[in-house]
């Protein structure tokens, strides 16, 4: 919302500074944007005198003037009709920036003289409209002065007005505010009724009075549309950024701004029988003044005469009934219209205009006979014409809501006391009427004010006006010792993020959105949840796997030059579009080199078993049994089939690991081998019993235990975890661990064999080993891998 | 018999020539062997009277130490050159770079979230959760904010349609603020409540300064005694814990949100100059956040007398928090994984954040 403070200053009778005004409308809620001085930053503008005026050698109509701007002499070129010697203009020096160019002086020659600035006319400068001729300004003016010394600026307030405020979408409501915080004394109205000689030969009925319940006409006659807007209104309209247009037009605009008081002027020659105020039917059509067709529903209301919809009620007029500078007698609408309806039917066919901001807000139900009053006024004034009586339908007897305050109330949901003077005074000013019974305050509630339902709205009209800095901050009552603040599951994605960032992974965050074509692979089988109204087609769907998002990340970075990459991200993924279809994943891809080439390390690129350690990781973070997880080789089709797993326990995956298919990769343009896991930790069961904290007892043998190593040979089908779980069990007492440090296939063993190495941990546990011992071990450890993998031990 | 002094001065000259363990060896078994020359001699002493092998048996024991002292002074002695000798040889330049280690980074949301966690939990609040994907009632209506309702348009929401209905007030919305945790929290648990609930939202906005996604924390409390100054003094104290700073000035705008009333927006101080923003004492305002009273209308939607409780809400955006401490300049940037960036701007994994060991480090070693 834009006003200019001359503007402000028709409604408000004040001294106040632009300041203290702006600070002023800061502290009240109206929240100011910017105060922009229209002169303050057109820098390079003096008063300057022509010294002498020469005819330009190779012009009939262009002079050579020497000009005197108090510091030097210039040469300036100059082709206005009315230069003279010794008159006072205002010079653009080199450099000065021209409005109406869009472009700086320059020194230039012309037609061969140099020129070295401009002697202005007012438009050009934006000070006035006239072009005829340059500026001539008082022969005592002084000379060398800048623009803003000459010019009294109008300041312009740039404020945002919440959407409870309804009332300051119009100058007087911004100033009745000021007068309440004490910044001066609100002017009163002098808009009177007009004379009327006739009765209007248009007629107005109301079919549907919730939708629209005061409609009120006038017709006027015999007016000048061709008249020019007076100068006060223009500078005005133009100042707050409105073109002016016609005096019709702009008289309407003013008073929008002015009142927060829409209002319409249709063509009355144009209008064919009487105006009809009705809901549009299914269907039927109407084409704005903008020119664009909409195809209307039921629920739509239109201003209507014989001919069909002239006017989108409240929204927007339309093409064929306007007003045009040919137009002679207007019929004048200055109606209520329900603010649910406005806003449904903008929003459904997405119309804005001023007059929809200020319906579905909030209007003055009682101001429509008056702000028909003051256009007419206007109109005669301007455009001069003759004007009917009013035609009304409806009633304008809009009963304002009353409700109380209690002092007592105030101060114990806000914390300060104040007064009932006090509120009674405020309440008052900002044109409640009030009423003192016990312990309450009565209010009726002014009817320019929407937003008044109860007691917290009375609240907030004295707090807002005692000031929110005179509230004393007083800090939150507190525990001395405070609770554990995260629950468990918070608590251990906190503990993974760490844990993967340890890791050497970098954590991003990507959207939640991603591209449906590039998700439509990690559906696992789901339907998408596709936006309705995706910002960018690259951004539709809700993402079925935070991977998508990481393949994305990691292509942008191998663009960059950078190929090596460990990202991760712990977000949700979605799995159905109602709340609360959604799990928490940590997933991260590996892709690249470990490291760049070093003169100790061998380069290697990351592998499955970076990523699967990876999503171990986590698990242990996440304080889960990883070392109890059943590993399956069915990961999702994302997956390279033969080197991907599954993780699970019990019947939940708990993680996926593995090399990305090579397809998938291709989709994405990605030339390079990735890794990736996602770890679903929500399937991580969290410790059962959360008041014991007490760890298991801690075993220690004095004995030394003894590593063997032992090499066997099995079908590749083999897998080496269940190799690993048959040695163990070959003796759950003494053998402590088993791993396996080495896979060899090929010369020496058949195609389909391969040899698993393992190193067996053995513990003595009541005395120390002897060879025998350790020598019947390993022979159970043979029997029970012969016995479960076909296994044959090699010789050593 | 040979001359003990003799024999001494000689072995002593040949054991301080010795260049090797070996010579030294082989000295040793020439002198003090089983045939060596002291040896020898010792055996020579049973052929003495029993005066002469007195004096001259002690000579014999004292050469013979003073030997086998020399002996091991030279062997100790060589030893120590041969292993200088070793590790001079087996010296490296340790100027040459380490192994690459890849430690990786903490996300700054992530790093200030744990940084509000701290701070709130200091003062009594729990962490909520709710889903990204949203009914109409706990995004809007029950937050004061029926459909047509104006402060809609404030929000440009993304919708999700539900196939089960085809009335648009049935589509489901990725959230547009995470208020709509403060409604699941209260239909869930009674007064009094003390929550914050940080996380992701969603705006259909995307330019220099906005992204479809951000993150916001929202705070809620619900009490019978809780007033508008207590709102004041938590968020001042949040503030001034969470820039690390022991003045800050603040200031409070009267604001309108729907589910708040009174409601305000809070502004910090801040230095502006062309090239940097300093948060503190200076000649500008910066907007942090917003926050009111609760709406007795959002209290009665979720079951909750408002004659009998009352309280506040706040929210604020954690990304806006993370770019005004740590002089991140683009919210853009947070969501390109460009590794540089995450490099950079991202903290140390062990740089945990508490109110008793601090909240931030500062940078930290970089690798």
């Amino acid at each position: 919302m834009k006003f200019t403070l001359s503007w402000l200053k028709e409604h408000l009778d004040t001294d106040a500074s632009v300041e203290k005004i702006a600070e002023t409308l800061t502290k009240i809620g109206l929240e100011v944007e910017e105060v922009i001085n229209p002169f303050e930053n057109m820098d390079g503008f003096v008063t300057a005198k022509v010294e002498d005026v020469e005819n330009h050698p190779d012009s009939d109509h262009l002079h050579v003037l020497k000009v005197n701007d108090g510091k030097q002499i210039l040469q300036v070129v100059c082709g206005a009709p009315n230069v003279k010697k010794g008159m006072i203009g205002i010079l653009a020096h080199v450099g000065a920036y021209i409005p109406l160019f869009g472009e700086k002086i320059k020194v230039g020659k012309i037609r061969g003289v140099e020129s070295c600035g401009m002697m202005c006319a007012e438009d050009e400068i934006g000070v006035g409209t006239d072009h005829q001729g340059i500026i001539e300004l008082p022969q005592n003016a002084q000379i060398g002065l800048s623009l803003a010394e000459v010019y009294k600026a109008d300041p312009v307030f740039d404020i945002s007005i919440t959407p409870n405020r309804a009332e300051c979408l119009g100058v007087r409501g911004v100033a009745r505010d000021l007068a309440a915080a004490g910044l001066g004394k609100l002017k009163p109205l002098n808009i009177v009724r007009p004379n009327s000689s006739f009765a209007s030969p248009i007629k107005v009925t109301v079919e549907d009075s919730k939708a629209c319940p005061v409609y009120t006409g006038r017709y006027i006659r015999g007016v000048n549309n061709k008249a020019e807007t007076p100068k006060w209104m223009k500078d005005r309209l133009t100042a707050i950024g409105l073109r002016s247009i016609s005096p019709l037009v702009d008289i309407t605009n003013y008073i929008n701004y002015d009142m927060a008081r829409p209002l319409h002027v249709f063509d009355a020659d144009k209008l064919k029988g009487n105006i009809c105020v009705r809901m549009a039917k299914d269907g039927e059509e109407f084409v704005s003044l903008e020119e664009k067709k909409y195809i209307l529903d039921n629920q739509s209301l239109g201003v209507c005469d014989d001919e069909g919809i002239q006017c989108l009620g409240g929204i927007m007029g339309g093409s064929s009934k306007g007003c045009s500078t040919d137009t002679v007698n207007v019929f004048l609408e200055s109606a209520l219209f329900n603010p649910v309806c406005i806003a449904r039917t903008g929003r459904k066919f997405q119309i804005d205009s001023d007059s929809r901001y200020r319906y579905e807000r909030w209007v003055d139900p009682n101001s429509n006979v008056l702000g028909s009053d003051y256009a007419t006024s206007l109109i005669l004034q301007i455009c001069g014409g003759e004007a009917s009586e009013i035609e009304i339908a409806g009633e304008e007897n809009y009963k304002p809501v009353t409700t109380y305050i209690r002092p007592e109330r105030l101060k114990t949901f806000i914390g300060i006391e104040v007064g009932a003077a006090k509120i009674v005074e405020i309440l008052q000013r900002l044109g409640f009427e009030t009423k003192e019974e016990g312990d309450k305050i009565w209010a009726t509630a002014p009817t320019w004010r929407g937003d008044i339902e109860g007691e917290h709205d009375l609240i907030e009209e004295v707090v807002r006006m005692i000031g929110l800095d005179n509230i004393p901050a007083e800090s939150m009552p507190k525990n001395y010792f405070p609770k554990q603040t995260l629950t468990a599951e918070q608590r251990r994605m906190v503990t993974v993020k760490h844990e993967l960032a340890s890791r050497g992974l970098l954590e991003t965050v990507t959207w939640s959105f991603t591209d449906s074509k590039l998700a439509k692979d990690f559906r696992k089988g789901r339907e998408p949840i596709l936006l309705c109204n995706p910002i960018t087609a690259e951004m539709d769907e809700m993402r079925p796997s935070v991977l998508i998002n990481l393949l994305q990340g990691l292509k942008g970075n191998i663009a960059r030059g950078y190929s090596n990459v460990c990202l991760f991200e712990c977000g949700p993924e979605f799995w159905g579009r109602k709340p609360g279809e959604q799990r928490a994943v940590a997933a991260g891809i590996r892709s690249g080199y470990t490291g760049k080439k070093h003169w100790l390390k061998e380069e290697r690129q990351f592998d499955v078993f970076d990523v699967k350690a990876d999503a171990m990781a986590v698990i242990a973070a996440a304080n889960g049994p990883f070392d109890s997880a059943k590993i399956s080789t069915d990961a999702p089709e994302y997956y390279h089939p033969g080197r991907s797993g599954v993780l699970r326990l019990g019947a939940n995956i708990i993680a996926y690991f593995g090399e990305i298919h090579p397809s998938i990769l291709k989709k994405f343009g990605i030339k390079q081998k990735v890794c990736a896991f996602e770890v679903f930790l929500d399937n991580i069961p969290l410790p059962r019993n959360t008041q014991d904290k007490a760890k298991k007892k801690l075993e220690l043998y004095s004995f030394q235990p003894v590593d063997k190593d032992m090499a066997f040979i099995v079908d590749k089908t083999i897998r080496a975890d269940d190799v690993v779980a048959a040695a163990k069990n070959a003796d759950r007492n003494y053998i402590a661990s088993v791993r396996v440090f080495d896979v060899y296939e090929g010369e020496n063993l058949p195609d389909d064999k391969k040899s698993l190495a393992l190193t067996i941990t053995f513990q003595p546990k009541e005395a120390t080993f002897g060879e025998q011992d350790i020598e019947n071990l390993m022979a159970k450890v043979e029997q029970a891998l012969k016995a479960k993998c076909n296994a044959i031990l090699r010789d050593a | 018999m040979e001359n003990i002094e003799d024999l001494k001065t000689k072995t002593l000259e040949d054991i301080a020539k010795a260049a090797d363990v070996k010579t030294l060896d082989d000295i040793k078994v020439a002198v003090l062997g089983k045939k060596g020359a002291i040896t020898e001699q010792m055996k020579g002493l049973a052929l003495l009277s029993v005066d002469e092998k007195k004096v001259v048996g002690q000579k014999l024991n004292l050469v013979k130490g003073e030997i086998e002292q020399a002996l091991d002074n030279r062997k100790e002695e060589l030893a120590k050159r041969e292993l200088d000798e070793k590790l001079k040889k087996e010296t490296i330049d340790v100027t040459l770079p380490i192994r690459d280690e890849n430690l990786g980074r903490v996300h700054p949301v992530s790093k200030i979230y744990e940084e509000v966690v701290a701070i709130f939990g200091e003062m009594g609040f729990d962490v909520a959760d709710g889903p990204d994907i949203e009914d109409q009632f706990h995004n809007f209506n029950a937050l004061n904010t029926p459909a047509n309702h104006p402060a809609r348009q404030m929000q440009d929401t993304f919708y999700i349609p539900n196939p089960e209905s085809d009335n648009f007030d049935d589509s489901y919305v990725v959230r547009t603020q995470t208020s709509a945790v403060q409604i699941r929290t209260m239909e869930k648990k009674q007064p009094p409540i003390r929550i914050i609930a940080p996380g992701r939202t969603y705006r259909s906005d995307y330019d220099a300064t906005h992204t479809p996604m951000f993150h916001q924390v929202e705070g809620l409390v619900v009490d019978k005694v809780t007033t508008f100054a207590n709102l004041k003094g938590c968020l001042y104290d949040f503030v001034k814990a969470f820039f690390e700073l022991d003045e800050l000035p603040v200031r409070y705008r009267p604001s309108y949100f729907p589910f708040t009333e009174p409601s305000a927006e809070m502004d910090i101080g801040c230095k502006k100059s062309k090239t940097e923003l300093k948060i503190g004492a200076g000649n500008d305002w910066l907007e942090i956040l917003g926050c009111g009273m609760v709406h007795p209308n959002v209290l009665k939607a979720c079951g909750i007398d408002p004659n009998e409780y009352q309280g506040f809400a706040f929210g604020m955006g954690l990304d806006r928090l993370a770019m005004l401490k740590y002089g991140i300049p683009d919210l853009r940037t947070f969501f390109e994984s460009d590794v540089r960036w995450l490099k950079h701007y991202g903290f140390m994994p062990l740089d945990e954040s508490s109110m008793t060991g601090g909240l931030s480090n500062n940078g930290g070693l970089t690798r």
